[in-house]
């Protein structure tokens, strides 16, 4: 290497590009006021960053991103139209309203159109914590992801590599509205994950690890996230079949935030609206055992998806969706809202933070003895989820317990039953949260599935 | 006359002066730096997508999206950064991150540029050309109407017409310099029925590197619209499916999901190179039954994964990749070929100038076999007869895959009975594809809306199969 541009060097260039956005933002609410439309909204952001891949000890990829993007919505009267562009040039923004306000003589009028109701934008800004920028030259980079493969490599089961991975990139986001609002949210993002084969006879397995975070010293270190790979990945050798029958699952951690993402997906107005939901006309109704509360946190410092505002600049606000086992609250967008004759839940975009609260949280091992017998699901596939229907059909890889104890890897199996069923039948959650997402929980223990195998 | 050359320069060169001199001062300045190859890719894409939902067109957008990816390449080694604006000091800029890849050393020559001109699979001309905005809005209600005509249990439709129109231009320090003109263009209509109480969701659609009299042209819009009415009634109707290893007969078109996912992504240079791949070091052997052959063809005209060139600017080409069983040959792009000392095959692809390119799939498919599709069925006593599907995924390592069904049938004594509800297949790929017993005569490529995922990035992609036999393969249903 004989150049190493740090990356983030200049702490300035954030906010010079923060108000540079907040000027386009202005520039074009006024452009597209000017052009006649009624109502207008603008969303622009920017992120920059660095990542790097080594494999087999040496760099493999080095790639430096850079990008930016920028989207309007004009409504003239209640015909709306969009246009985005990732060019900031004057000439660009101006063809992008213009495009914009065209399309909108030819879309119909829509009576639940418009931008979200005025008295619930966001007017305050609470202090979230959410830009760590990380000082790291492309050299420092490369040698820690290093760390992290040399560490799985060193596993006397690892035979092969597909690679370690370092990332870190910071960026800026701004929305604003013809209600006179202009919101900004600065924010980083830095994460390590690592790859690794294990090979015993013909039989050839793989399995990763990563962490992430918003300020990169809250990251594992690296010959951690490295050690974790080769530690699950080894653990997968020696796969038994499974036959087919009825049994116990446990989702582990990293994979149950899954589970409560078809929950989040059913809740949400775009599904409700359409009447395209297996939970549709089950507000204030039970739909998970009355231990169990899953709540959204949306101003936690440092939170993966923090956020004051939504996509639509109204107001974030902590709520539970589902408490005391009772769906409490839908995530609701203005348009939604407005079909459903109900409010906006600052849930346009999605959630922020989300954390499954149970009132006995059980440690895995517990979690495993409990069980009794059953299957610790690790790893799913494919996409066999009906959200209309809640029908659940996926395949799976995993363990095997007996007497609460893993007995042999499993793969090669799917999993299936009903969404409905299977949150009734959720009999325990564990302390073992998964910290790194938007959505955290620990694992999830379901009472019934049907497992096929042989 | 236009070419895909001449629009490419008028787009990229003209608003910023820039020269074909330009372009080789900053391959040769990256070459200077002991950098084995390197090129820029200039890609400028246009979308344009309109949406009915509730009987009227609520929504519609445009979006442009322009820049320059710069690759440079030391051995194994990748420096790749990206500019989205198309002037020469961000070029420069970029070259100059891309390069820092590059060990102290040797200096290498830029080769002079040779005059491409591939056949051209598919028009030149933006999809869109020629056609109003009314025209658009009128097809969209059209389609709308013979949902709700089909049948009173619709309850809600939403009907999807999307274009894009790609431009790019590739220049590369091993004397490529091409452009391509690539117009995609997909339509999709989404329905939701309701009988005493169930719903069921079902959509179809189709597309490809066509105009937009495709939809027009046999009424296929108007079809779309009936077959997904179809599935979603079917659908109201389906019992539980079973669950176990039983023999199962996949539909011809769509359900060649099949192989993209049990044989194409493990058959894709980087993973073979690096030996992450259940069928790395296999060429030669049989990985298959003998009744397969397999090949992935980015020359067929007009269908949504072909490419005149691939994104390295290699054109494309029909690999095959598994003949009478046996394996023949892996997707490659430049990187790999190189490492591997084999030829690209024009499989170099990315989502964008923003993305590296990998090895991915075209249209791959399973040429036609002897056997009558009845006679397939027939042979079953007691299975599964599945003809449409929803997403597939695979690990390449262990090679286990999965496909899920959206419309399938239970098959009783050689004839099809009732549907069953939508259910995941798993199985092995190299397993599975012994396990192969007939294949039927009736070749059929997908409608046209294959979009395919890898490391991140998606890329439209197309499948295509005959009727065919799996004697065994594990059913995810819910009746054990």
């Amino acid at each position: 290497m004989n150049q190493s541009p740090k990356l983030f060097e200049d702490k300035n260039v954030i906010h010079a590009k923060e108000a540079e956005l907040k000027d386009l933002v202005s520039y074009v609410l006024e452009k597209a006021k000017s052009l006649g439309a009624t109502e207008a909204e603008i969303g622009a952001s920017w992120y920059q960053g660095l990542s790097v891949n080594v494999r087999m000890g040496d760099v493999e990829t080095l790639e430096f991103n850079r990008d930016q993007g920028f989207a309007v919505t004009v409504f003239f009267n209640q015909s709306k139209g969009s246009a985005s562009t990732n060019d900031f040039s004057k000439t660009a923004l101006d063809d992008a309203v213009k495009a914009a306000c065209n399309i909108a003589k030819f879309t119909s009028p829509d009576p639940y159109a418009g931008l979200a109701d005025a008295n619930l934008i966001a007017n305050n800004f609470p202090e979230l914590d959410l830009y760590h920028p990380w000082p790291i030259s492309t050299e420092d980079a490369i040698e820690l992801a290093q760390c992290s493969e040399n560490a799985a490599r060193e596993h006397e089961k690892i035979t092969n590599s597909d690679g370690a991975s370092l990332s870190s990139h910071q960026g800026c986001r701004v929305y604003g509205n013809s209600h006179q609002f202009i919101g900004s949210q600065i924010g980083t993002r830095h994460s390590m994950s690592c790859m690794v084969l294990a090979k015993q006879g013909d039989e050839m397995q793989r399995d990763y690890w990563y962490d992430s975070a918003r300020d990169y010293s809250d990251l594992l270190p690296p010959q951690e996230i490295g050690a974790i790979c080769a530690k699950r990945t080894a653990s997968r050798l020696g796969v038994k079949p499974l036959n087919t029958q009825h049994a116990p699952v446990l989702f582990s951690a990293p994979i149950a935030s899954g589970l409560i993402n078809h929950l989040i997906s059913a809740i949400s107005g775009s599904n409700l609206y359409k009447n395209a939901s297996f939970l549709n006309k089950h507000l204030h109704k039970q739909i998970l055992p009355e231990e169990i509360s899953i709540v959204e946190n949306p101003h936690l410092r440092k939170g993966h998806g923090s956020a004051n505002f939504d996509s639509e600049g109204v107001a974030t606000y902590k709520k539970y969706f589902i408490h005391n086992g009772v769906l409490d609250s839908y995530l609701l967008g203005s348009y939604s809202a407005r079909k459903l004759a109900m409010k906006s839940t600052g849930n346009a975009g999605g959630v922020h933070n989300v954390l499954v609260e149970a009132t006995n949280l059980i440690s895995f091992d517990n979690l495993c003895k409990h069980m009794h017998k059953g299957f610790i699901v690790t790893e799913l596939m494919g996409h066999g989820i009906n959200i209309v229907t809640g029908d659940y059909s996926r395949g799976a890889a995993g363990f095997w317990v007996e007497n609460g104890e893993v007995q042999y890897p499993v793969q090669g199996v799917t999993i299936a039953g009903n969404l409905a069923e299977m949150f009734k039948q959720i009999t325990a959650v564990g302390s073992d949260v998964d910290y790194r997402g938007n959505i955290q929980t620990g694992s999830i223990l379901i009472d019934s599935m049907a497992i096929a195998g042989n | 006359m236009s070419t895909p050359l001449s629009i490419a320069k008028k787009q990229f060169f003209e608003p910023a002066n820039l020269t074909d001199q330009d372009l080789v001062r900053i391959l040769d300045s990256m070459l200077s730096r002991s950098i084995d190859a390197a090129d820029l890719y200039f890609q400028h894409s246009y979308h344009e997508s309109w949406v009915l939902e509730d009987g009227i067109v609520k929504d519609a957008s445009y979006s442009v999206d322009s820049g320059v990816g710069i690759r440079a390449m030391s051995g194994e080694k990748t420096g790749f950064a990206y500019s989205d604006e198309l002037i020469m000091p961000a070029l420069t800029q970029a070259a100059s991150a891309a390069q820092t890849i590059a060990r102290v050393g040797g200096k290498n020559v830029c080769k002079a540029w040779k005059k491409a001109n591939p056949p051209m699979r598919y028009m030149i001309k933006n999809p869109f050309d020629f056609i109003d905005e009314k025209s658009k809005v009128a097809l969209l209600q059209k389609v709308d109407q013979v949902a709700r005509n089909e049948s009173t249990m619709i309850t809600h439709v939403t009907a999807t017409l999307a274009s894009v129109y790609d431009i790019v231009l590739i220049a590369g320090t091993d004397g490529t310099f091409v452009a391509d003109v690539r117009p995609l263009l997909r339509f999709n209509v989404s329905v939701i029925a309701e009988k005493n109480g169930k719903r069921e969701r079902a959509s179809a659609g189709g597309g490809g590197r066509v105009g937009f009299d495709f939809f027009i042209d046999e009424d296929r819009a108007s079809d779309y619209a009936k077959e997904a009415v179809r599935q979603a009634l079917i659908n109201l109707d389906a019992q539980p499916a079973p669950a176990g290893p039983m023999p199962v007969v996949l539909g011809s078109g769509w359900p060649g999901i099949l192989l993209h996912e049990a044989v194409g992504h493990g058959l894709e240079g980087d993973f073979n190179r690096k030996g992450t791949s259940a069928f790395s070091n296999r060429l030669g052997q049989m990985v298959a039954s003998p009744l397969c052959t397999v090949v992935d063809d980015g020359t067929l005209p007009d269908r949504r994964g072909s490419l005149t060139v691939d994104d390295e600017g290699c054109p494309t080409q029909k690999t095959v990749l598994i003949e009478n069983g046996r394996l023949t040959g892996y997707l490659l792009d430049k990187l790999n070929a190189k490492l591997m000392g084999m030829p690209s095959t024009g499989n170099g692809r990315r989502e964008s100038y923003a993305h590296l390119p990998m090895p991915r799939m075209t249209n791959t498919f399973m040429l036609a076999g002897q056997s009558n599709p009845e006679e397939i069925i027939a042979s079953v006593k007691k299975g599964i007869y599945a003809v449409n599907f929803g997403g597939g995924q695979v690990d390449i390592t262990s090679g286990k895959f999965v496909f899920s069904a959206s419309e399938a049938y239970l098959i009783r004594d050689g004839k099809i009975d009732c549907p069953v509800k939508g259910a995941t297949l798993i199985g092995s790929g190299p397993d599975v594809m012994q396990k192969i017993s007939m294949v039927g005569n009736d070749l059929k490529l997908d409608p046209g809306v294959g979009v395919c995922g890898k490391d991140g990035q998606s890329v439209p992609v197309g499948v295509g199969q005959p009727t065919l036999k799996i004697d065994e393969i594990t059913v995810g249903g819910t009746q054990v």
